[in-house]
């Protein structure tokens, strides 16, 4: 049987047409935004600290390990979701986590960690936003990785779980020790 | 009296409506010292794309980052910056996504010219089947042609003859 292989064209179109869609309907999240700042240096601050206002924080203070910096706020409910699994990194894990309180009120976000529990070593009062967009934030929770050298190695947009522990920090966490134990030998 | 004060009363409450509208427009009231600043303002905000929502410029969201984010732009137009700097600052934070009118580079070549490449294949494609119908319907094989003669031939007869009887 012959067949017009014009005929064909329209069936080949659409599978196209539909596989394109189709991936598009699987993308994990349109709200993600690709980040521009990994493999960047941690934007240059100084703001003051949540527990001692006297006290003016800056970069130094985030450097010299590989640590966490969480973007919180309290009126966030992803935080709050996110918050166990924070206190339990901060007790188990071995690492720290540095808190970036994200256009708050600080003595709601005092209250809100009493109540709470505080995983976080110090939490920089980023009252006006501006760390947060030099750091490319635009919502909370984020949580980035930092190594040794004060650079952005990793960014969660979301709230942090034990399976985005699981399967994306601690891989890039223990990565980044294994390469900071192996050139300094 | 009553009735006609019922006739007005609709128009009268439309024509209130058009008094809302310009008052949606001022989210928040910035001090420029001149014109052109507050146009440059408007226009840089109406350029950006709001980072929290899908598809809607930072002058048209009411979230916190887009609030954050026109004060910035605010800032630094008084601190003298221009249009151009304004708009690294955005990308090198946002990236593409945040500029409504993607920079020219190898991650966005699709965007800028795959419009247009598709529309040449579809022309390209499309002029060739119209052509190659045209063509179908010119060709005819000499078999064809004889059996054409044949049937027009046997047709005339018949016409004649009906002709002829009709006479």
């Amino acid at each position: 049987m012959s067949v017009n292989k014009s005929l064909l064209i329209p069936l080949v179109v659409f599978t196209v047409l539909v596989a394109v869609l189709a991936s598009g309907f699987r993308l994990e999240d349109p709200h993600y935004l690709p980040s521009e700042l990994i493999e960047k240096p941690f934007p240059e601050f100084h703001l003051s600290d949540l527990h001692q206002p006297d006290r003016v924080l800056s970069k130094a203070d985030l450097t010299g390990k590989v640590s966490l910096a969480n973007v919180w706020a309290t009126w966030c409910p992803n935080c709050l979701i996110e918050h166990p699994e924070l206190m339990r990194i901060s007790r188990d894990e071995n690492i720290s986590i540095y808190g970036i309180n994200y256009n708050d009120d600080s003595e709601k976000a005092v209250r809100w960690l009493e109540r709470n529990k505080n995983p976080y070593e110090f939490n920089i009062v980023d009252d006006k936003g501006t760390l947060a967009i030099d750091l490319g934030v635009y919502g909370a929770p984020e949580t980035f990785v930092i190594d040794a050298a004060g650079v952005i190695q990793y960014r969660v947009v979301g709230p942090v779980t034990r399976a985005v522990w699981d399967s994306k920090i601690l891989p890039v966490v223990e990565l980044l020790r294994e390469n900071a134990a192996g050139s300094s030998k | 009296m009553m009735r006609s004060v019922m006739r007005i009363l609709p128009i009268f409450s439309i024509c209130l409506l058009f008094l809302v509208a310009p008052l949606n427009a001022a989210i928040d009231a910035y001090p420029f010292p001149n014109d052109e600043l507050r146009q440059r303002h408007a226009a840089l905000i109406d350029e950006l794309r709001c980072p929290q929502c899908l598809n809607t410029n930072l002058a048209g969201s009411d979230s916190m980052i887009a609030k954050d984010l026109r004060r910035e732009v605010h800032r630094m137009l008084l601190e003298g910056l221009s249009d151009d700097e304004i708009l690294d600052f955005m990308h090198q934070r946002y990236g593409d996504f945040i500029l409504y009118k993607p920079r020219l580079k190898r991650g966005t070549l699709v965007l800028w010219f795959g419009p247009f490449i598709l529309g040449l294949l579809v022309l390209f494609f499309g002029l060739r089947f119209i052509r190659s119908r045209k063509t179908e319907v010119a060709v005819l094989s000499d078999a064809d042609a004889k059996r054409l003669e044949l049937l027009i031939g046997k047709n005339s007869n018949r016409e004649e003859k009906l002709i002829g009887n009709r006479k």
